[in-house]
């Protein structure tokens, strides 16, 4: 089935795969977002037990979706991989970092004789809350504004500022992009708690929070998008492959593709709408599920944007020409196929993660909940 | 060569990752064993309705789930750092590597983290048999998690099922199932998922023997062990056989790892197996032509080696020196010899490289020598050796003995792990005669044993580790590429930064961890759980 397909549709697919995964982590990055709300939110202990373990039912799927991603990353342009982990190494270290403290704070936070203390634990929760957000934004706006890299023949990179990935945080079109993922976060924690936790003080709270972060989230991802639309592209010559810098490249791209552009559109509107709806509606506790589909099609579709249509989907500012295209970064033929095989899993697995899903948040977390004794609580 | 490259950079490198390989590894083996442990007791739990079943499931899964956050934590370290630090590696063998990695993720993780959410906090949301299925695949996810990598790690040390493509300078997979069922693969899954068995086996009865030696929860210790021993004894059995099957598979594939883990400089027939061994003062490591094997002491096996190795006493086992300078009678191909032909299969790359659009005619000739299986075999396949050339015979030589792994290292290593795995099927079986004869309670050298036994377990475990990884060095592709060249070029100083804020962050979190671990286990059953 799959080996018939042309070396370019299996690298469509599965960069279609690879552009999926990293919308659904941003839109599971409610996570995070929630987790810099603890305070803000959670008044009492009570309530910030609500929050953490509200929170800490998900977290995982966090987590594995960013494994995934890294893996299927790897496994099918695996030049990336090798490009920007062993280059841009500060930036991918502090994400590392900010994960690796998130995955051992919710087991550990309340447990007995836990060393540091629950406040050094939510200190971990808020690090991983801001930086896994901000710095992985950060690290998806060089897609479009490019790093400074170069692949010599035997595809061996080497970055080419000492800085290793840290200049891109110096970029403001990259922050910018990196600011609307953590503001977004946070509207999408916030909007999750008023869906899973049945406790009216976070329900208000969680309500004032939409206000006060989606305004700065619409900003900063107003500025990213208007600037990456106006901006040049790096655009490859499909006959040559040489790269070259192509006016509203983005913008083209976008107009070229009807079917992402309407994704696109579908996508900011899901967002507003679960942003809006939440706001003005007195009851309204499922604007996570508008808002989060509506994540999830908007950064799809800007990663089609940064790798479909003849485009660099992580290019050299420092040499042009070592630029990663689709087609120069791809595993083989042979992988791709059999990859793709396992890709059919993925169906099956979203199955019952929606199942499981539904079966465990049926009811929302209550006060009655957090003193059952027959819970694993946080 | 050799001097071209910043070793500094690899020993850090090298050391990143083997303190944070090694520090996830104190995790999984019990996350692997323990996941299992707990899925019979609620199985025995929903079978009988017996409250008792539950209270002893919900300890063990309490504890399951304090040591499950940190693997999870340190799992991501790994995937990160084949980028990150090994990123020529992360090219050159990215296409056969990186789709178990990707296979991974989407058949094993999510599978383990969707359902030890249900495991943890469905008590009181799902049904009973909703639960126990969860269960279960959460102990089949973790299992398949370590399937995936080690189907990875296996093909590192023996690169089956794919084809070197100049054009694109790595090798690319063209056997999918010569990669999955490799018998280094499946041996390698075998015997790794097995040791984590016993030392949770080891885990659980150690804790149990603790309470019995407090005399708390008697009911509670003695069920536990009695689960914890018998899937321990299985699993040991099961231990030694792929033990065995892994060692003979090391033999043929990489017989200098082999030679290493027995210090066997001198090949020879009907050679004995050094049961316990201690090395002289005048040992020398790293070695040279001259070396001898010096012993300050040692048991041995006869003609046991040869058997292990080749199922006959008479089998002809190649030492380490045979390896390095050849030995005619024995068909082995010098390290020099080998140093020499993988010196060529790079110039032909590098030439292959330097025609493109210059030369079209020698452009197709060199490309069809990557196509030819004749030179493929004879030469392509010592590529990893070119790096050790030097024009200088001398030199050579020097460098053809560089391509011995540390030997005390492997020896102790290999050592240590055996002898251990014999104590712990030992116990295992003292265990359940004692419970047979009920006499286990008034036993205390035995439960001290057992408790003791525990750190034993893990040594056992890391020890098993630096056999197979130490022991290939030099290779992080065997014969394919030196762990030396697979780095990624970055300063030496930002490695040195990372590595030790790993060390201060495992240091920390181990601490916690074993604080937080001891005190559920003194709470013990009943009072377990939160403040």
């Amino acid at each position: 089935m799959f080996g018939e397909l042309s070396h370019l549709a299996l690298q469509q697919y599965w960069w279609i795969i690879v552009s999926l995964l990293g919308a659904l982590l941003v839109f599971l990055m409610f996570v995070q977002g929630g987790q810099t709300l603890i305070y803000t939110i959670g008044k009492t202990n009570v309530e910030r037990t609500m929050i953490v373990n509200t929170l800490g039912r998900k977290w995982e799927f966090t987590f594995t979706t960013l494994v995934t991603f890294g893996g299927a990353f790897f496994a099918s342009f695996p030049l990336f991989y090798s490009t920007s982990f062993g280059g841009a190494y500060w930036v991918w270290m502090i994400i590392l970092f900010a994960f690796v403290i998130q995955a051992i704070a919710y087991e550990f936070r309340t447990r007995p004789n836990n060393v540091f203390g629950a406040r050094t634990y939510e200190t971990f929760l808020l690090i991983n809350g801001l930086l896994g957000t901000v710095l992985i934004g950060t690290a998806v706006a060089t897609f479009f504004t490019g790093s400074a890299f170069s692949v010599n023949d035997m595809n061996q990179s080497q970055w080419a500022l000492k800085s290793h990935g840290l200049e891109a945080a110096l970029n403001f079109h990259n922050l910018s992009l990196g600011l609307a993922v953590f503001f977004l976060a946070r509207v999408l924690g916030a909007l999750y708690f008023m869906n899973s936790i049945k406790h009216e003080g976070i329900f208000q709270r969680a309500k004032k929070q939409l206000v006060i972060n989606g305004v700065p989230f619409l900003v900063f991802f107003l500025t990213f998008v208007i600037w990456l639309f106006v901006r040049d592209g790096f655009a490859v010559n499909p006959d040559t492959q040489a790269v070259y810098m192509e006016p509203f490249k983005y913008f083209n791209n976008l107009m070229a593709m009807p079917v992402v552009l309407v994704m696109f559109l579908l996508g900011v509107l899901g967002v507003l709408l679960g942003l809006g709806a939440s706001i003005l509606r007195e009851e309204c506790t499922k604007g996570i599920w508008a808002a989060g589909a509506g994540t999830v099609l908007t950064v799809l579709s800007l990663l089609l944007v940064a790798g479909f249509n003849n485009t660099s989907f992580y290019p050299s500012t420092h040499d042009l020409q070592s630029s990663l295209t689709i087609q120069n970064a791809s595993s083989s033929h042979f992988t791709l196929t059999a990859m793709s095989y396992a890709s059919l899993m993925v169906p099956f697995v979203f199955a019952y993660i929606w199942y499981v899903w539904k079966a465990m948040n049926n009811k929302p977390i209550d006060e009655d909940e957090m003193n059952s004794e027959d819970i694993h609580v946080y | 060569m050799l001097e071209n490259i910043d070793l500094s950079l690899v020993n850090w490198s090298r050391a990143q990752f083997a303190l944070t390989a090694m520090f996830h590894w104190l995790f999984v083996p019990l996350t692997l064993g323990l996941s299992f442990i707990i899925a019979f007791m609620e199985t025995i739990y929903v079978k009988t309705g017996d409250p008792e079943w539950k209270r002893i499931t919900k300890f063990w899964m309490k504890l399951f789930g304090i040591n499950f956050a940190i693997g999870v934590a340190t799992g991501i370290i790994l995937e990160f750092e084949f980028g990150t630090n090994w990123s020529n590696y992360s090219w050159f063998v990215g296409d056969i590597f990186g789709a178990p990695l990707a296979i991974e993720g989407i058949m094993a993780f999510f599978m383990e983290s969707t359902f030890i959410a249900v495991m943890f906090f469905g008590w009181n949301k799902v049904s009973k048999r909703f639960h126990l299925t969860a269960t279960w695949l959460t102990a089949v996810g973790a299992n398949l998690s370590a399937l995936w990598i080690l189907v990875a790690n296996a093909w590192m040390q023996r690169p089956v099922g794919m084809k070197f493509n100049p054009e694109t300078a790595r090798n690319e997979m063209d056997n999918f199932w010569d990669v999955f069922l490799s018998p280094t693969a499946v041996t390698k899954f075998l015997h790794t998922t097995t040791s984590g068995y016993v030392l949770a086996a080891i885990f659980v009865v150690g804790i149990s023997s603790w309470f019995l030696l407090k005399k708390r929860h008697v009911l509670f210790a003695k069920r536990s062990i009695v689960i914890a021993a018998i899937f321990g004894l299985v699993a040991s059995v099961m231990l030694v056989a792929t033990g065995d099957g892994s060692a003979r598979d090391v033999a043929k594939t990489q017989p200098m790892k082999f030679a290493a883990m027995e210090s066997l400089y001198e090949g020879q027939r009907q050679a004995p197996l050094i049961a316990i061994g201690m090395f002289g003062k005048e040992h020398d490591d790293p070695m040279n032509r001259d070396s001898d094997q010096e012993f300050l002491m040692k048991i041995e096996i006869p003609n046991m080696l040869s058997y292990l190795a080749f199922l006959e006493v008479d089998a002809f086992v190649p030492g380490i020196k045979d390896l390095v300078l050849g030995n005619e009678e024995h068909n082995i191909m010098s390290y020099k010899e080998k140093i020499r032909r993988g010196y060529e299969a790079q110039q032909t790359l590098r030439a292959f490289k330097d025609a493109k659009g210059v030369d079209d005619v020698e452009y197709e000739r060199l490309r069809a020598k990557f196509d030819d299986k004749e030179w493929v075999d004879n030469y392509f396949r010592y590529f990893g050796y070119g790096n050790y050339y030097d024009p200088d015979p001398e030199q050579l030589e020097l460098n053809a003995f560089k391509i011995v792994p540390p030997i005390s290292l492997s020896f102790y290593a290999f050592h240590i792990m055996v002898i251990l795995g014999g104590h712990f099927m030992l116990l295992f079986m003292v265990l359940l005669w004692l419970i047979y004869r009920r006499k286990l309670q008034s036993n205390k050298v035995v439960l001290y044993t057992a408790l003791w036994t525990i750190p034993l377990a893990y040594i056992a475990s890391q020890a098993g580790w630096i056999v197979a990884e130490v022991g290939r060095q030099p290779w992080v592709i065997q014969d394919l590429m030196p762990t030396m060249t697979a780095v990624s070029k970055i300063d030496t100083s930002s490695v040195m930064i990372t590595f030790w804020l790993f060390a201060i962050t495992f240091v920390g979190l181990a601490i916690a961890e074993v604080k937080i671990m001891v005190k559920q286990i003194k709470n013990g059953p009943k009072e377990g759980g939160h403040k």
